[in-house]
């Protein structure tokens, strides 16, 4: 277990290191002079010279990310040009918002995929199974933006049932804050559902096939018991080692779930940041994502690995 | 069972490019997406002279009508017909997924073969380099790619291409590793074949139907991609009409104008059902074991 720990632990060093390299890279995309781009429209030769000492721009490449790696370090993720409050700042009051959208969109997927996948693998090639089939296609076909518009549409423009956008943050009103977030969590649990329901259906077939399986049904045991506690414990294991792997779909997805229904979270942030050219934001929030993505499947390799026997050793 | 056994007898002796077309052709789901596909590639080649109006022309006498027998789908806020937008639109979505697509092919199929095939250190350092660009969520990375670039919907296509990239490098690479000690490719060796022949004739061949696949299904995932740039005015750049940006529009006119919302999402929902459809039908077919 040692070593398994130590080579995971390992690989993310490397990997980091080019997640920062990426994020450092996509400065060098800006088409002609940094600091003019970044200055936007803006022509304030003040601005300009600032920029150009902030982000080092005389110094050669090598410098300029050694500078900003160590800035990240030590938690300097740069400034927002355009609101002129560091970019840290920024992110963290912005994460909490997004992560209970996400936890919130977590939950509605768990509960609509896990059970439909378990429905459709025990009863395999029947019609749940197939309906279960049809509801993974619209899952990941429908993009999540017409989606969100679409109940937009139908609860709050016609029915009147539900605000159309906005966040109240649950401090401040716990029923409020729920209605706000209720639509944009159905929308992303929408296409999680369709994921969990995959996976949960391909590791229950396989597991319901397995010879402790038939034991536990020669034992007697009710078909319940023999599909809720041995097929489903076991199956949940990759379920959650791939739904680890899948976060970065939900996040991917919560950038235009947000935008939708402006939400002020951490996909607002980097399409406000778009449009305002605020290019540093833009690099924080990219960075930050990925460490979130990188943190949250080492913990479920982690998870993984204590609670399979085999790796515990 | 007996008739599987009796498809198997039939199908001996065909070429695997055949037997794969003819399990395609039982897939009707496949089949269903496949008809789809070709009905938006007609729409989007036949365009100008099926497209009942200039997609570009404003009106202001039409702003914002309901679909009518001359307007079928209505017009929108610049009284332009939705019909000919969501027609012409069909070209920067077809556009955008094989395009985005074929770039990421050209690069990674490449890279993946010669990282599976050689092993070693190039192929450590390019894995970590695959591992750091999945680390970063697709479309955060495609958002970030398409904003440094500058928004246009050839770096749009640019960017969900790169975004693509490491998902065919990984798969490739791991076909590439798992064909290279295959007796064929040993044999390949032995009577001294240089390593750009065995690369290109003896295992890209062996390992092209998962490609193709996975392909086709990313054009799915590029076509929605596509369209959530648009959406974030990131793609095609106004007046030009793309479905992405048809629908950002529609999103501030909801409660006036509810059908500027429904065409553009239906046309990008049918679409991407159907390569869906056809990506997954082409796995089975061309699953071997199938």
């Amino acid at each position: 277990m040692a070593t398994f720990l130590i080579r995971r632990l390992a690989l993310i060093v490397p990997t980091l290191f080019f997640v920062s390299v990426i994020v450092f890279g996509l400065q060098q995309l800006l088409p002609g002079d940094a600091a003019l781009a970044m200055a936007g429209e803006e022509r304030d030769p003040a601005v300009i010279a600032f920029l150009r000492q902030k982000y080092h721009l005389e110094d050669p490449l090598p410098v300029r990310y050694g500078l900003w790696v160590k800035g990240v370090l030590s938690g300097d993720l740069g400034e927002s040009i355009r609101i002129k409050r560091p970019v840290r700042d920024l992110v963290l009051e912005k994460l909490p918002v997004t992560a209970e959208l996400a936890a919130f969109a977590v939950v509605i997927a768990l509960s609509i995929g896990l059970p439909m996948g378990i429905l459709a693998a025990v009863r395999n090639n029947s019609a749940v199974d197939y309906a279960a089939t049809m509801t993974a296609l619209w899952g990941r076909s429908i993009p999540n933006f017409w989606l969100g518009i679409l109940l937009i549409l139908l609860f709050s423009v016609q029915l009147g049932l539900l605000p159309a956008s906005g966040f109240v943050s649950p401090s401040e009103s716990l029923s409020r804050n729920i209605a706000t977030l209720i639509m944009p969590a159905f929308v992303l649990g929408n296409a999680g559902a369709a994921l969990i329901m995959r996976h949960t259906r391909s590791a229950m077939l396989e597991i319901l096939s397995a010879d402790y399986v038939r034991t536990a049904r020669a034992k007697g045991l009710s078909e319940t018991r023999v599909v809720l506690h041995h097929a489903l414990r076991n199956a949940l294991l990759p379920v959650i080692t791939l739904g680890a792997l899948e976060f970065g779909e939900l996040l991917s997805g919560a950038v235009l779930t947000e935008q939708v229904f402006t939400i002020p979270g951490f996909g607002k942030l980097i399409v406000d940041a778009v449009f305002n050219r605020d290019y540093a934001v833009v690099q924080g929030v990219v960075l930050c994502a990925a460490l979130a993505f990188i943190l949250l499947n080492l913990l479920a390799d982690l998870a993984y690995m204590l609670v399979n026997p085999r790796l515990r050793g | 069972m007996t008739a599987d056994t009796l498809d198997t007898g039939l199908e001996i002796g065909r070429r695997p490019g055949w037997l794969a077309l003819h399990r395609l052709a039982r897939r009707h789901a496949a089949l269903f997406g496949l008809a789809v596909v070709v009905f938006f590639v007609v729409l989007a080649l036949a365009a100008p002279f099926i497209a009942p109006y200039d997609p570009l022309a404003t009106d202001w006498r039409l702003v914002r009508k309901p679909p009518s027998l001359q307007h079928l789908f209505g017009t929108d806020d610049l009284g332009r017909d939705v019909l000919a937008r969501v027609i012409w639109g069909a070209r920067a979505s077809l556009m955008a997924g094989t395009v985005s697509v074929s770039i990421a092919l050209a690069v990674a199929v490449p890279l993946g073969l010669v990282s599976g095939y050689l092993g070693g250190f190039i192929d450590g350092v390019l894995m970590r380099i695959i591992d750091a660009m999945l680390a970063i969520p697709f479309l955060v990375l495609a958002i970030a790619l398409a904003a440094f670039l500058g928004p246009s919907l050839i770096n749009a296509m640019i960017a969900i291409g790169v975004v693509q990239t490491p998902i065919f490098t990984r798969l490739t690479r791991g076909q590439a590793l798992a064909v290279k000690h295959e007796d064929y490719i040993e044999a390949a060796h032995a009577v001294g074949n240089p390593h750009h022949r065995i690369l290109l004739r003896h295992i890209l061949p062996n390992i092209a139907a998962p490609i193709l696949v996975q392909a086709t299904l990313a054009i799915a995932a590029a076509i929605i991609a596509e369209a959530s740039l648009s959406f974030l005015g990131l793609g095609q750049q106004p007046p030009a009409p793309s479905w992405g940006s048809m629908l950002n529009t529609a999103s501030h006119f909801l409660s006036q104008a509810p059908w500027m919302a429904v065409w553009p999402g239906l046309a990008i929902f049918s679409l991407v059902v159907s390569f869906n459809l056809l990506g997954d039908g082409l796995r089975d077919a061309l699953d071997p074991r199938g």
